[in-house]
């Protein structure tokens, strides 16, 4: 049946170049950046410091570390429930684990069916209080873009229908492919966009962290 | 050139051509505008461009936002997208008009004193991409006139005021003189080799303030430093720093590290100016060139070199100060220097009744007075009294009667605060305070007025006497 075709062409050739594109982009893209800071980024290089990378990640990575974040301290508990859960629920899901020991023998840890259904649940109320704040703050409503707006549906993409899919909600086939695909879009988008502060997060944190922290003694929290 | 930007260049002959009356505008070179952008896109450029969430954490973080009843387009992502983002994006081909409305940004609604680049979820630098823009603006001779001017003169005499070094000399010799009245054995040395300190000042102080120039030579003196003031490279600020003329900005930052390396000082002091200290300690290196991105010889600010005056007991106190004081944190001597505690332990070292700003240290307010702002003049006054409220604010709410300034641009700034906004404080330097409450050790008070005249009336006697015997002798020879 169609839907199953479409399903072994998005498990099969599609993944791999999902993945290719992926980790591959994202692998290019530090590596480049990397090479061109070596010419005009003297000032990262020559105040490297790991304390205090450490420092001005981790004052940002726990949420209120920072006086910043303490100033919204709802936005910032939702960020982090966020990203825990974003993070969290296609690792450790167990369809996902299934799947992993299928193909390569090796799975991670399992979170219980519930929990994972309520972490989905989590992230897309979290994605939907993100889009209101967008639309109602004027100081961030002024920024947002058509794609800042279609990088936030796209991130939820795959929760919505995972948990569709997984409480069987609409045609199973559909959902199920529906979720693969939109996964699929969402990480080929990922090295490219904005999203891919999911690694340069580190980068651009340590870099302040060595402007204001090893050249001055400065908190950047 | 592009064919667009050729396109362009054509039209604006033709239209000159057409109507020799209306002056076309001049053309924007492009090939400029694409050098300093590929210049300083380095990974960290490409980095904050990129990932910009468009959160609006940043905004709530600047003092132009909060002062304009928090106009979303005055929050930091807002200014650098329109601005520094949009020249990225158009890959430099950008129009004058353009780049008029960027120099409303950038001067008018910026002070790059980074307190952005703090509040920033992914720490992107925000200030350091809208002095970026400035380069590129400066580079099509759009500039704010009083930032244009003083950078001609620092690119033509090496310092901001065209001051001539004789009368750079001269000044330090009369306030060698002035002060030496009051503290006995005062001197200003110039260009002494091997000094501990060379002093570096900022050009205001020859040119209006020379009291400044002796009341640090008093302190110098009365703690007993070895200490000298150089004929050149004594201008440690750096106007050209806040026009983006990089090229310019190295000039005055050269001539003091070569004149410290001649004279092989142990440290280079820099004045109560705050942007001199972040031009000497952090951004000169690079100019420069120097690899390690550290200068030559040590920059040290007087708040740190004070403190340690203060602490080595070098200098004693009559009594403390006597008023209620509050601390502007300079946005280059605390955020961006380091510095904020240093200052404090000096503020309570000199004063009984110091209370705090709220925010304070690096989390503190720009006064709006620093990028740029006072130089640039009476067209921006009424845009730095405005953003200028939140300054007033929490300097009202600390009740202090005394603001304790040790930065020029706060200091002017903060005084004209003082009366847009009625606020009845005084501002005062951190060299006042400490020549008003210092001890003049015994050895250095001048004598007495009438002990002066019986030293000269037993000199007088004494040469009478020498040159009697010197006729006697005289008249014997000849005999």
């Amino acid at each position: 049946m169609a839907m199953d075709k479409l399903y072994e062409f998005l498990t099969g050739p599609a993944l791999w170049i999902t993945v290719i594109i992926f980790a591959g982009g994202l692998a290019i893209r530090l590596a480049w950046l990397f090479g061109l800071s070596q010419e005009r980024d003297k000032p990262w290089h020559d105040f490297k410091s790991a304390v205090w990378a450490w420092r001005s990640i981790i004052h940002w990575v726990l949420p209120w570390a920072s006086v910043s974040s303490r100033n919204q301290p709802v936005f910032t508990g939702a960020v982090w429930v966020f990203h825990i859960c974003w993070i969290g629920v296609p690792l450790f899901l167990g369809a996902h684990n299934m799947l992993f020991e299928q193909a390569w023998g090796w799975s991670l840890p399992s979170l219980p069916d519930a929990v994972a259904d309520w972490a989905s649940l989590a992230v897309i109320a979290c994605g939907v209080f993100f889009l209101l704040r967008r639309l109602s703050r004027p100081e961030v409503r002024i920024l947002t873009s058509a794609w800042d707006y279609t990088l936030v549906l796209l991130a939820l993409a795959p929760f919505v229908t995972g948990w569709l899919a997984f409480n069987q909600y609409g045609p199973y086939g559909l959902m199920l492919n529906l979720h693969i695909f939109l996964s699929e879009v969402l990480l080929i988008v990922l090295p490219f966009s904005k999203l891919a502060h999911m690694v340069l997060f580190f980068a651009s944190r340590s870099a302040i962290g060595y402007e204001f922290g090893t050249r001055r003694g400065a908190r950047v929290w | 050139m592009t064919a667009e930007a050729q396109k362009a260049a054509d039209e604006a002959q033709e239209n000159a051509a057409a109507s020799p009356e209306t002056e076309a505008p001049k053309p924007v070179n492009v090939g400029k505008i694409k050098t300093i952008l590929a210049a300083n896109e380095g990974a960290r450029m490409r980095m904050w461009l990129s990932i910009c969430s468009r959160c609006g954490l940043c905004a709530e973080s600047c003092f132009f936002y909060l002062a304009k009843d928090k106009d979303p387009k005055l929050s930091p992502a807002y200014k650098a997208i329109h601005t520094i983002g949009k020249m990225y994006k158009a890959k430099g081909e950008v129009s004058r008009e353009f780049l008029e409305e960027c120099k409303e940004v950038v001067w008018g609604q910026c002070t790059a004193c980074r307190r952005c680049s703090m509040y920033c979820p992914f720490g992107i630098d925000i200030a350091t991409m809208i002095a970026t823009a400035r380069a590129v603006c400066y580079s099509q001779g759009i500039v704010p006139d009083g930032l244009a001017r003083t950078t001609e003169n620092i690119r033509t005499t090496g310092n901001q005021m065209a001051m001539a070094t004789e009368d750079w000399i001269e000044t330090c010799d009369w306030m060698a003189e002035e002060y030496g009245e009051e503290v006995h054995g005062l001197e200003i040395p110039m260009d002494k080799p091997g000094a501990d300190y060379m002093y570096t000042v900022n050009p205001r102080e020859p040119m209006y303030y020379p009291q400044d120039v002796g009341m640090a030579a008093e302190i110098f003196h009365i703690a007993g430093l070895n200490w000298t003031m150089p004929s050149t490279g004594w201008d440690s600020t750096n106007l050209a720093m806040f026009a983006g003329d990089r090229a310019v900005a190295t000039i005055p930052v050269k001539a003091m590290y070569d004149k410290a390396l001649e004279l092989g000082v142990k440290a280079i002091v820099i004045t109560e100016c705050g942007h001199a200290f972040r031009s000497a300690k952090f951004e000169g290196p690079y100019w420069v060139g120097i690899p390690g991105g550290e200068p030559p010889v040590p920059v040290i600010h007087s708040v740190e070199l004070f403190r340690n005056i203060m602490r080595e007991g070098k200098i004693k106190l009559k009594h403390k100060f006597k008023h209620k004081v509050t601390y502007q944190d300079p946005c280059n001597v605390s955020r961006n220097g380091g510095l904020w505690d240093v200052g404090r332990e000096l503020v309570n070292m000199l004063c009984d009744d110091f209370v705090d700003m709220t925010p304070n240290r690096e989390h503190n307010h720009c006064c709006g007075g620093g990028g740029g702002f006072i130089p640039m003049g009476p067209p921006y006054k009424k845009r730095r009294m405005e953003s200028g409220k939140i300054k007033a604010e929490q300097i009202r709410a600390t009740g202090a009667t005394h603001v304790i300034v040790p930065c020029h641009n706060c200091f002017d700034q903060i005084n004209d605060l003082n009366k847009e906004y009625d606020l009845k404080v005084k501002v005062v330097s951190f060299k006042e305070i400490i020549t008003e409450i210092m001890e003049i050790p015994e050895s250095m008070i001048p004598p007495e007025e009438d002990e002066q005249e019986d030293v000269l009336a037993e000199e007088e006697a004494k040469r009478e006497v020498e040159e009697g015997a010197m006729e006697e002798a005289g008249e014997v020879q000849e005999s």
